[in-house]
């Protein structure tokens, strides 16, 4: 029997607040010392009490609106009642039934077809403390406690491991380019709990049973949990075990799931509204104030790169999944073209954002990947690349040279002619002083000249090489063919 | 001069005048607290040290010419009430060796206008109940009748200012609180308007109706108090913008052409005849100074104890989870696994008023249950304080008892699981719906058992919520004629 | 009416432990209360939007401002158990 899954997902994005959600604790990721960022409030002392973050709402609402969701004229706080050592209250305030963040749709495009994800809501809550297990007993650091997050849950309308994770990716690409989170699902600022049944093909039906899985801490793992769900789930499905509702973790290194015990058995979670937190409401003008804001999301990049600088769609989704190599990008290209502005040259922007597109991708990012920074951070500026792609592609340097150059500059962060003069890798491209040499490499090989003419034509790559030879590799090879050809002729 | 009669404002002048230092007047009162604390058991802790440390600190802002209405004025806190450096219990046992991280906004800014803390009154546990016998450290005596519990949850700091052991006290109403002990305990005490005072650093019972006010011996008082605890708190999310006016100099008002409602729902059935017969002589006395009384029906108010009933232990069961033995408080040494540590240091630290409550709430929350009662009661709670808006555009002013009788024998309210609903039953509606109240002494009657003791009597003043200024100028107006508030009970 | 059964799955969603003879006392209490608070079934509310807050407030914020309180070691103090700067508990299963 065929199955078809039906996946949604849980996502947790971590918000970049300068304070915790309802103290003024700091939101600091990087805290190395336990229990430094905490205060009455987010250690739950007796009489403490919360205040809302106005610039995580506004964060939501940011990120609501790029997700296509409504806003709803009033959102409020509730209670969800539990005992776990990482909750100090007893009880996270999170959103039941009024979230910030209505519905909303995201499309997903995969192998070249795009499919709509209903978004079911987003809501606000606060982040619960870590837990380090050590033998028998529990360390509780309560840093975390408090940070804002804003949980995202989809209709479950993935029908491949695939889409979800491009899914989550989209997420993490909008999150960051919204400037709301770092959304490091390795680092934990983003986390994903995903549910998977299967249905028989063909089936419009909710499956009677559904499968939450969690530990999902990398968008590789997501997409291998949820391959590993479908074949365990078929399987078991074929052999005509029954499935049931449960709770499942992801082991990373076994590459499989396992069946966990939940917190709250019962999940009784006595919500009920929060007694201390008066309500929020959104008039009409102050949402459209906050779309207004919105940057261009990475979806309208993405097609813009394809219609402005005719890049290929892989290649334009490579650059927008990364906010800072895209910008980089544009500033480059925008570089050349105001050179060509100047030089009053007829600009193929196709062909420089192309040369634009392979060196950032390519030689630049491996020097970027091995330092761990930004394009913005590296001593390459935007300027100087422009000026060696414009280098290149007047032939001033050879490609091999400018690979030579380009490390130089990523290390000491000089511009581009000064390294090739200072490193002897400028490429000669003076037809008089290339000249010179074609003569004197013709009367040293009257033979092959002579070969040549006779109808032996490889035997003109043999000359270049010497001219090549002769020069130290400096001479433009395109310029010194053709002088080559038009003296043989 | 029998500092222990005298008025925050009288201090005032005394101390402004040199007649007395604010050092002799904290030995005077911590002196009259040992006295007669063993009898009343009003006091959980003395802060002694701090007490004589504020005094003089007090002392010299006075000769510096920078003092404040309370520089100087020794005071009492409920011991809910958060302290700095100075245990904070709830009168629980779970509590017994808590030592706040950091103040109440109250007592913070209490602290800084310079009045002295001399000690932690105590209280109902977790100000569950209404007779402060559910204390882990033993009941409050009345000191009207020592046999008689002092009403809750209060009770110390209405004792220790009936007794004369502070002119004022720190309290907290969440459904007659204030009211009830004041009442029954012949002292004057302000319910403020939910979100007129901070809440921030009080121990929170159910935190859609705390209130933080004060107990004192006189309107005028209240009013001088209430001047130096509202006001909004950026720490408290619940807490007003108004502006918190002069009260205290602004508390002579012309009765004349005022609209006072007397609601008939509050003289209920099994009110004791001499509470009844007291307030509407109260009600006589007031009506010569020119309003129009007016006869007026709240038929929602017999409903209020049962939506309190309902609301209030659903808000404590999750204001409760805190007390999980593991940031703070009593931890259990019998605990097995994680469940054991939070159920037994639980079960071992909360009291059985604290537990039922606990239970109740989690039972009107829990999956299947929460329409049936926590919303419903919601809704009609909405129905309530509806019934409340219409009527203050008829009335300014509500009048009526305080409660339905006078002090009670201690042990009478044991373990009855409705005691404090029922006692609060006049109190509760206006709680429900926020609203500003007052209590007053307005006379001396027996209870309706025959018992040859005469107890204090207390009739209530409502006002609409944020109508603080109107309800001290009616309390005052009757202070003004009457002599209640200056009574003072035999041997203190 | 409230069963025992009903009585310990909520004492222990509450973390509270009870005896067996607690049970049994409790039961009759939040019967009591249940039963104090029928007549509120009787109310008609209709059309009634449940009321969580009187003050009619709205929009209440704080502004994104950090800052170290200060107290994090006094609050360490309070607790029972502890690791270094970790709050130590029993394993968390």
């Amino acid at each position: 029997m065929n199955y078809e899954p039906v996946i949604g997902l849980e996502i947790h994005v971590q918000l970049k607040t300068r304070s915790k959600m309802f103290c003024a604790s700091p939101n600091n990721p990087d805290e190395t010392e336990p229990n430094r960022n905490i205060c009455e409030v987010c250690t739950a002392q007796p009489g403490s009490m919360p205040v809302i973050n106005k610039e995580a709402v506004h964060m939501a609402i940011l990120v609501g609106l790029a997700l296509g969701c409504e806003i709803p004229e009033y959102s409020k706080f509730d209670r969800k009642n539990y005992f776990y050592p990482d909750l100090p209250k007893g009880y996270q305030i999170s959103q039941f039934d009024q979230p910030i963040c209505g519905a909303g749709i995201q499309v997903v495009e995969y192998e070249g077809k795009k499919r709509p994800i209903r978004i079911t809501r987003a809501h606000l809550e606060e982040d619960a403390g870590k837990l380090i297990h050590e033998g028998s007993t529990t360390l509780v650091d309560l840093n975390r406690a408090g940070v804002p997050l804003l949980e995202t849950v989809t209709e479950p309308d993935f029908r491949t491991p695939a889409e979800a994770k491009i899914f989550l990716q989209n997420l993490r690409n909008i999150v960051r380019y919204l400037g709301v989170s770092d959304a490091d699902m390795e680092k934990g600022h983003m986390r994903c709990d995903a549910n998977i049944s299967l249905r028989p093909a063909g089936s419009q039906d909710l499956p009677p049973y559904k499968i939450e899985v969690k530990n999902l801490n990398s968008f590789k793992s997501v997409e291998a949990a949820l391959n590993y769900e479908i074949k365990r789930q078929s399987e078991m499905q074929e052999s005509g075990e029954k499935l049931t509702s449960q709770t499942r973790g992801w082991d990373d290194s076994k590459g499989i799931t396992v069946e966990q015990r939940t917190k709250e058995q019962a999940h009784d979670y006595r919500y009920f509204p929060e007694p201390d937190l008066p309500i929020m409401h959104f008039i009409r003008g102050d949402v459209e104030k906050i779309r207004a804001e919105l940057p261009e999301l990475p979806a309208q990049k993405e097609e813009r790169f394809i219609s402005e600088f005719s890049l290929q769609d892989r290649d334009a989704g490579v650059l927008v999944n990364d906010k800072n190599l895209a910008a980089y990008f544009e500033e480059v290209v925008s570089e050349l073209e105001e050179w060509f502005k100047e030089e009053r040259l007829e600009a193929d922007i196709a062909k420089l954002a192309k040369m634009a597109y392979n060196w950032i991708s390519g030689d630049l990012q491996a020097l970027l990947k091995i330092e761990g920074i930004d394009p913005q951070n590296s001593r390459i500026t935007a300027e100087n690349l422009a000026e060696l792609i414009k280098m290149i592609h007047q032939g001033q340097v050879s490609t091999t040279a400018a690979k030579r150059i380009l490390e130089v500059m990523f290390e000491t962060g000089g511009d581009p002619s000064h390294v090739a003069a200072d490193e002897g890798l400028s490429q000669v491209s003076d037809e008089v002083a290339i000249t010179a040499v074609v003569d004197k490499v013709i009367a040293k090989n009257a033979n092959v000249v002579a070969d040549y003419k006779g109808g032996k034509k490889q035997a003109l790559g043999f000359l270049v090489g010497k001219i090549m030879a002769e020069m130290k590799g400096k001479a433009n090879p395109q310029v010194a063919s053709r002088l080559l050809e038009e003296k043989l002729h | 001069m029998d500092f222990h009669l005298a008025t925050i404002k009288e201090l005032r002048q005394g101390l402004d005048s040199k007649r007395f230092s604010s050092a002799e007047l904290t030995k005077y009162y911590l002196d009259r607290i040992k006295k007669f604390n063993k009898d009343l058991n009003a006091f959980i802790t003395l802060t002694e040290d701090l007490a004589l440390e504020q005094a003089r600190a007090a002392d010299k802002r006075i000769a510096a010419g920078s003092q404040e209405m309370l520089t100087g004025i020794p005071y009492a806190a409920k011991d809910l009430f958060c302290t700095r450096g100075v245990r904070t219990t709830a009168a629980s046992k779970i509590l017994e060796n808590f030592v706040p991280p950091y103040d109440s906004t109250v007592v913070a800014r209490l602290r800084a206008a310079g009045a002295v803390l001399v000690g932690k009154t105590n209280l109902d546990q977790f100000a569950h109940g209404s007779s402060t016998e559910t204390s882990y450290y033993g009941p409050v005596h009345n000191p009207w009748d020592l046999e008689r519990n002092p009403g809750g949850s209060s009770g110390g700091s209405a004792a220790a200012v009936s007794a004369g052991l502070v002119p004022f006290a720190l309290a907290t109403e969440t459904g007659g609180s204030i009211r009830q002990p004041a009442s029954l305990c012949g002292i004057s005490g302000w319910k403020p308007t939910y979100g007129r005072v901070s809440r921030y650093g009080v121990i929170a019972m159910s935190s859609s109706m705390d209130t933080m006010g004060t107990v004192a011996r006189s309107a005028e008082d209240l009013a001088i108090t209430a001047e130096a605890i509202s006001g909004f708190d950026p720490k408290d999310g619940t807490s007003g913008k108004l502006p918190v006016k002069a009260w205290s100099k602004n508390l002579t008002r012309s009765m004349k052409g005022l609209r006072i409602g007397v609601p008939q729902e509050y003289f209920v059935p099994g009110i004791e005849k001499d509470v009844k017969e007291k307030v509407s002589m109260a009600i006589e006395e007031i009506r010569k100074l020119g309003p129009k009384i007016i006869e007026v029906s709240l038929p929602m108010t017999s409903y209020g104890s049962m939506v309190y009933a309902i609301v209030t232990p659903s808000e404590i069961s999750s204001n409760l989870s805190r007390y999980d033995s593991i940031r703070f408080g009593h931890t259990t040494d019998k605990a097995n696994d994680l469940y054991e540590l939070y159920a037994k240091s639980r079960a071992e630290g909360f009291g059985d008023e604290a537990k039922r409550r606990i239970m109740t709430g989690a039972y009107a929350l829990s999956a299947g249950y929460r329409d049936a009662y926590y919303t419903k009661a919601q809704k009609v709670r909405r129905l309530l304080v509806n019934e409340f808006h219409e009527m203050f555009k008829k009335v300014d002013i509500l009048l009526c008892p305080s409660t339905p009788n006078v002090a009670l024998k201690i042990g009478k309210a044991a373990d009855d699981p409705l005691f404090g609903y029922i006692a609060d039953q006049l109190n509760i509606p206006a709680s429900l719906a926020g609203l500003a109240a007052m209590g007053v002494p307005c006379g001396l009657g027996k209870p309706d058992d025959g018992a040859a003791v005469s107890l204090p009597i207390g009739m209530q003043i409502l006002g609409p919520q944020w109508g603080e200024e109107l309800v001290f100028q009616v309390g005052y107006a009757y202070q003004q004629i009457t002599d209640w508030h200056k009574q003072k009970p035999v041997g203190f | 009416m409230i069963t025992q059964e009903e009585v310990a799955y909520i004492a222990k969603l509450a973390r509270i432990e009870l005896k067996q003879e607690e049970l049994e006392k409790y039961r009759i209490d939040l019967n009591k209360i249940l039963g104090y608070i029928e007549i509120l079934k009787t109310v008609d509310t209709t059309g009634v939007e449940p009321l969580a807050q009187v003050t009619g407030l709205e929009n209440i914020f704080r502004s994104d401002e950090a800052e170290e309180q200060g107290i994090a070691d006094d609050i360490l103090q309070n607790i029972s158990e502890t690791s270094g700067r970790f709050i130590r508990v029993k394993k968390v299963l």
